[in-house]
This record gives structure tokens, sequence and C-alpha cells, in this order.
């Protein structure tokens, strides 16, 4: 008898403390397996943001610099450049991405620096409590728009990606979701796309992942994963948005 | 025969395993772990385990392991 599914070496073999259900920890062995697919598990230097996803440095087995909030691709760009050996990744939740940290991505990425960026969407500020983020659904109940989010008052949710893909220096960008085996298989083929991009050479790539927080969204597991299909995937298309090397 | 081993002290019982299994044999049980968790577990009696692993790919927590 083989063994047909096992934990990819780059992912410690530890107990994470994220929720029941949550995608981080779906997102986090799909990032490990393209390092394992790549070999690149020596030479990556991960580079971890604030929310949820602090903790990079406890479940994988690579090296990690751990950020201040929103800073991750300045971080990055600076490591990228002093050791251009190196395989360089950022991890970002939503509010660490589009909300504090708008500015270093979209200088990074209109810098075309060579580094990989995984976002991870799940509408909302999970660590702190669940508030509203610049992604959040219209309607979305959060504990800072406990009415459901208006596009009069708050604006309407950021699409990222597409947002990315319109700058120059972005080389690959795509959107995906773990919420169900089709998507999830995708998400994986984009992920490693991604990492591909940068072992070439070829640019800035960028992959969002549609993420369930069912903690803050007051869901159970398969509830939230549910939400991601239904509601989720309907205003953030999935898809590769720019892919200029073709690969 | 193909199988599968659910690592019970890393299930949460997030139960997302079990709606991808298309042969319904994985099913939560009322055993509690260590974290306090009702942990899923192999339930063949309704039809065998075939080694899709869609179970595996599905676990945020890396609880199940496939054999083939
Ligand atoms: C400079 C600074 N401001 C605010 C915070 C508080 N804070 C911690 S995590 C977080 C939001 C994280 O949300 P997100 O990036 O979406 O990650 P998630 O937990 O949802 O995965 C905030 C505002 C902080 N740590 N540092
Ligand atoms: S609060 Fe949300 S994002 Fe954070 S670990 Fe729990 S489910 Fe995941
Ligand atoms: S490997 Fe496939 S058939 Fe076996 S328990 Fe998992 S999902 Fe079900
Ligand atoms: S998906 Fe994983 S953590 Fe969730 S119930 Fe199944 S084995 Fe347990
Ligand atoms: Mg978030």
């Amino acid at each position: 008898m083989q063994q047909v599914f096992k934990r990819p070496e780059a992912l410690k073999d530890v107990q994470t403390h994220f929720c029941p259900g949550c995608h981080h920890g779906t997102i986090h062995r799909l990032v490990a397996e393209a390092l394992d697919e790549f070999g690149l598990q020596k030479r990556t230097i991960g580079i971890a943001s604030i929310g949820c996803s602090v903790f990079l440095y406890h479940y994988f087995d690579i090296d990690v610099i751990e950020t201040p909030h929103g800073r991750a691709p300045a971080v990055a760009t600076g490591v990228k450049r002093a050791k251009p050996d190196s395989f360089v990744f950022t991890y970002q939740g939503d509010g660490d991405l589009a909300a504090i940290g708008t500015a270093e991505i979209i200088h990074a990425a209109n810098r075309g620096e060579d580094i990989t960026v995984i976002f991870v969407n799940n509408t909302t500020y999970g660590m702190t409590g669940g508030q509203m983020a610049p992604t959040t659904l219209l309607g979305q109940k959060t504990s800072t728009s406990p009415y459901g989010r208006k596009s009069e008052k708050e604006g309407f949710p950021v699409r990222v990606t597409e947002l990315l893909s319109g700058l120059e220096g972005v080389a690959f960008a795509a959107r995906t979701a773990v919420n169900t085996p089709k998507n999830l298989m995708d998400a994986k083929k984009q992920i490693k796309k991604a990492f591909q991009y940068q072992v070439e050479g070829k640019g800035f790539s960028f992959v969002e992942v549609l993420s369930s927080c069912p903690t803050n969204w007051g869901m159970n597991a398969v509830e939230a994963n549910e939400r991601v299909g239904r509601e989720m995937c309907e205003y953030f298309k999935l898809g590769v948005f720019k892919d200029t090397a073709g690969i | 025969m193909p199988k599968i081993e659910i690592d019970e002290l890393r299930c949460k019982g997030c139960g997302l395993c079990a709606t991808v299994c298309p042969k319904k044999c994985i099913v939560l049980s009322e055993q509690i772990n260590n974290l306090g968790y009702t942990i899923a577990v192999l339930d063949e009696a309704g039809g065998a385990c075939v080694g899709c692993a869609l179970c595996a790919e599905m676990c945020p927590d890396v609880a199940i392991l496939v054999f083939k």
C-alpha cells in the first residue's frame, strides 16, 4: 500500500491555533506543497504579516521574518534585493494588505519586484474580532458595521486582484478559492504558477485566495465554507487576470 | 483496500472532510480529543473508502493521511 496523501516537508508537524474549519490552514498547506514542488525550502525567506497568520514561523519549516502590519511587501523588497538568490513570498490578510498596507502592496507591485504575494481575503479583520475591512461585502455585518456595510458610507468592496492587474509591474495575478475540491486544485495550480514566475525571474506574482473565517462570521465551519461559494465568489470572480509569460 | 488515517490529536471536528467524501464514509463521532473537539472518524458501514483523498485535500488541519 502506498501513501497517496501526506504532509508537505515545508509544513511543520505541529498543531495550529486556527479555529476549526479556518481556510488559513488549507492555504498554508498549499503554499508548503508548492515550496516542496520546486525544492525551495532551503532558500526561502517567508515574510509574515499581522493577522491570524502571524505565526507563519511556527508552522513553516523555513526562515521567516515577521513584519509590522501591512509592511510585508516593503520588507520582501529589501530581502529579495539584498539576497537575489533567495525565494521570497509574503503571506498577508485583507486587513493587512488592503487596508493599512495599501501603499506598500501597490508600490511593490508597480515596481515589479521579483517576489510572490499570497493574499488571504476573508472579508474581515479576523485576528482582532471581525471588524470591517475594505473587502467586506455589501450588507455584511461585522463588529464595526453592525447593520451591514453600505456603499454610500463605506464604499464598495475593493477587488484587489483586478486593481493590481492594471499595473505594468505585475506579471501574474489570479484569484482562487479553497471551498471545494475543484477550486482547491485550481488554487494549488495558480500558487505553483506564481512561484514558477519568481523561480524563473519573470517578475511580480500575486495570488488572492478567498478564505473563510467561521468565528467572526458567526457561522460553523461548513456554513462558512458554503458562504465562500455563495457570496464571495459572486463578487470576487475567480480566474487568472494576468499571465504575461503565459506559463 | 484504500484507507485513511485521521490523526485524532489534530482533528478539530470542523466536518469539511465529511462534506466532500463521495462514499459518505466519514462521520463526526462523539469522541472528544485533548483540545475538546469532537473528532471525525472513518465509518465504512454505508460504503468503503476509495482512496480519492478529497477529504485530506479539504482538511484545514492536515489531519488525514490516505493510503491506496
Ligand atoms: C500598526 C498596527 N495597527 C493595528 C494592529 C491591530 N491588528 C492586528 S491584526 C489586524 C487585522 C488583521 O486582519 P487581516 O489582515 O485581514 O488578517 P486575518 O486575521 O483576517 O487573517 C489589526 C488591525 C496592529 N497589530 N498593528
Ligand atoms: S478568527 Fe477567523 S481567520 Fe482567525 S483563525 Fe479564527 S477563523 Fe481563522
Ligand atoms: S479518501 Fe475519498 S473515499 Fe476515502 S474517506 Fe476520503 S473522501 Fe472518502
Ligand atoms: S476536515 Fe480535518 S479537522 Fe475537519 S473534521 Fe475532518 S479530519 Fe477533522
Ligand atoms: Mg482578514
